[in-house]
């Protein structure tokens, strides 16, 4: 099991994330925004998560947490 | 006692940073002042210290930020053309609080100019020369042995106050020879730096060295603090000598090299009956308000000697304000005013009094 | 569970100002890792440009000194020249070391600066918005090259690392990149041998990392991302230039 935490206040949706996701289970929260007023990424199912830090390398802000 | 040698000026200076503590000098060749740089190569490896040629006067004033944001005492030197390449670098180090020591051994100008010996940079040393509103405390010796005891000052006041601080000095200064009397002990003294670049060894806070605020209000904060400091040190650092002035017919108003002339001037003056005196800036700038102040009462005119086409001019008059007329004869281009031709002045000065 | 990426300790935790997607963030992160990861942060002294990453003093743990357009590499000198122990790296964009900052580079490289150099080359100018750098790509529309940059109006783009690499001073220079997640695992080991050879005393290092620039370029972080692997490497090729330890 893998899980990732994402600092929602931190993410500017660049989208990079999403693009190297292996799984393709990040994706923009299209309900809410964050203070800065981007839609922050963040993932719905994460028992698809496999702990690579694919996200967590290329995210240029920080955003991301991964645990193993 | 310390030693008696006969030095050139230019080494004195170097000489005289190292007593000084300075370890640091980071420089580039130019005439007329290069023989400072060969004394720091020669002796900086002997007691321990650096001694780096820049590629340029704009990487050696940039190297000296370096070694300041480390907390070293640090110096360069250069003449006219390389302190103007130099005066963005002088601006960083004020906006970002670093102490260092500047040396203009001042050489005719504009552009390339000539080697003689000038006094055109005064502007440039005094108004603050970069961008930015700052000034430097600047130094004007008039013998070597002044260039000794200056450079040591510098460092203290560059530390007391964490600036930039000027030795603005001519290439007469620099490549004469005189006789120097050094001290055993110097008067140095070097605060803890606690704010410098060093590595936090996990230990503190990390520090910054930076003279950007975006936010103008932080800015204008920052300079507000700086032009508190200059009232200080227009307060209490002012440094003139006053000699023959009580009485004096006119009192000659010269600084540095000038100065030593104004000398032969009030003697041959003596032997023609007339009382001259002598007013000798010493710190350009904080401008030397305390001697006019002093000698005004019965001051009659002033006569303002410089090799240029009149700068430190404008600050007597801003001084006296009208009080007295105050008179002027400067040469350019690196050629030295004469005893005669001020005698000239003199007599007119006089002359135009007694009609 | 075991934490297996997270903000590095050399990276402060704030928000960074740089664009959505702009690469500076993952440079940062690199170089704080690198610097926790061999224990030197206590010992590090940053040097930051002017440009987007101007302030970036305020983004590294270490003691930072921010210094004048391409004057870092002489007030890294300064620094090093007087705390030869510790560590000092430059973080330059391609306005600030491969224009107004070029004698200094250069000379840095040529005295074998024991210093590390990171290069950041998006091929513009970003901080000002949009100009066209030294390293700005034949063709390649800016704000001061509208028509696109020619090179008989403009000059040629300028490839830093092979110019420095025929000097004697440098003891590593690799040009990487950081279009993707192989690449920029790659610029972090480039990034830890240039730091640790730099402690090794071996001279100077330095690490030059294709960059995106996308509100500037006018893509997206993706389509930068792209751009950098179609059109910038294959002017700017990667790999190793010198490598002190390869000439044995």
């Amino acid at each position: 099991m893998a899980k990732v935490t994402f600092f929602r206040e931190r993410c500017k949706n660049c989208g990079l994330c999403i693009s190297v996701c292996p799984k393709k289970i990040i994706l923009a929260d299209r309900e809410s925004l964050n203070a800065k007023g981007y839609h922050p990424a963040h993932v719905l199912q994460m028992e698809k998560c496999i702990g690579c830090g694919f996200c967590a390398t290329i995210c240029p802000d920080c955003v991301i947490t991964v645990e193993k | 006692m310390g030693e008696k040698l006969l030095m050139k000026g230019n080494e004195v200076i170097a000489e005289a940073a190292l007593r000084a503590g300075c370890r640091h000098y980071f420089g580039y060749p130019i005439t007329p002042q290069t023989e400072i740089a060969h004394y720091m190569a020669r002796r900086m490896p002997q007691v321990g210290g650096v001694f780096m040629q820049a590629e340029s006067e704009v990487a050696a004033i940039n190297m000296v930020y370096g070694a300041a944001a480390a907390g070293k005492r640090v110096m360069t030197s250069s003449s006219s053309p390389g302190i103007s390449l130099k005066q963005e670098g002088i601006s960083y180090a004020v906006g970002a609080r670093l102490p260092a020591v500047v040396v203009n051994i001042m050489r005719a100008g504009p552009g390339l100019g000539g080697i003689q010996p000038a006094q055109g940079d005064y502007f440039q040393a005094v108004k603050g020369g970069g961008h930015g509103d700052y000034k430097l405390i600047t130094l004007a010796p008039s013998s070597v042995q002044e260039l000794y005891e200056m450079t040591v000052e510098a460092f203290n006041l560059a530390d007391k106050y964490r600036g930039v601080v000027m030795i603005l000095g001519d290439g007469m200064l620099g490549q004469m020879m005189e006789v120097v009397q050094f001290r055993d002990e110097e008067p140095i003294s070097e605060p803890a730096k606690p704010w410098a670049a060093t590595g936090t060894g996990m230990k503190r806070e990390h520090n910054t060295i930076t003279s950007i605020h975006l936010d103008p209000s932080v800015l204008e904060h920052w300079n507000d603090e700086r032009q508190n400091q200059y009232r200080v040190i227009e307060e209490m650092e002012q440094r003139f000598e006053l000699y023959n002035t009580d009485g004096a017919d006119v009192i000659l108003v010269a600084y540095g090299s000038v100065a030593r002339i104004a000398r032969n001037v009030i003697k041959a003056a003596e032997r023609e009956g007339i009382r001259l005196g002598l007013l000798r800036p010493i710190t350009l700038w904080p401008f030397p308000t305390h001697a006019f102040e002093h000698v005004m009462p019965q001051a009659k005119a002033f006569l303002v000697l410089e090799m240029s086409a009149g700068q430190m001019l404008e600050d007597v008059r801003l001084t006296v304000e009208g009080r007295r007329p105050v008179f002027f004869h400067g040469r350019m281009g690196g050629m030295i005013p004469t005893v005669k031709d001020i005698m000239r002045e003199v007599h007119e000065i006089i002359g135009t009094r007694e009609e | 569970m075991a934490v297996v990426a997270q903000r590095p300790h050399a990276l402060r935790d704030i928000p960074l100002h740089y664009c959505p997607g702009c690469t500076h963030g993952i440079s940062h992160r690199l170089v704080a890792e690198v610097l926790d990861e061999l224990g030197i942060e206590g010992e590090t002294i940053g040097i930051s440009p002017v440009g987007c990453s101007y302030n970036n003093y305020d983004y590294f743990n270490c003691d930072m000194v921010q210094a004048a357009h391409g004057r870092a590499p002489a007030v890294a000198t300064g620094v090093k020249r007087s705390l030869p122990d510790s560590v000092v790296f430059t973080y330059q964009g391609d306005g600030d070391l491969a224009a107004i900052g070029t004698a200094e580079i250069v000379h840095a490289a040529a005295r074998g600066e024991n210093i590390t150099v990171v290069f950041i080359n998006n091929t513009i100018y970003g901080m000002t918005s949009g100009q066209m750098a030294p390293t700005t790509l034949i063709s390649q529309v800016t704000t001061t090259s509208p028509y696109g940059r020619n090179a008989k109006d403009h000059g040629n783009p300028i490839r830093i690392c092979e110019m420095l690499a025929t000097l004697q001073g440098p003891a590593y220079i690799e040009r990487v990149s950081l279009h993707d997640i192989k690449h920029i695992r790659q610029a972090k080991k480039a990034l830890t041998k240039a730091f640790r050879l730099q402690r090794e005393k071996r001279g100077f290092t330095l690490v030059e990392m294709l960059s995106t620039c996308p509100t500037n370029w006018g893509l997206d972080p993706v389509e930068s991302m792209n751009r950098v692997k179609n059109e910038v490497i294959p002017y700017y090729p990667l790999g190793v230039f010198v490598d002190c330890e390869k000439e044995g």
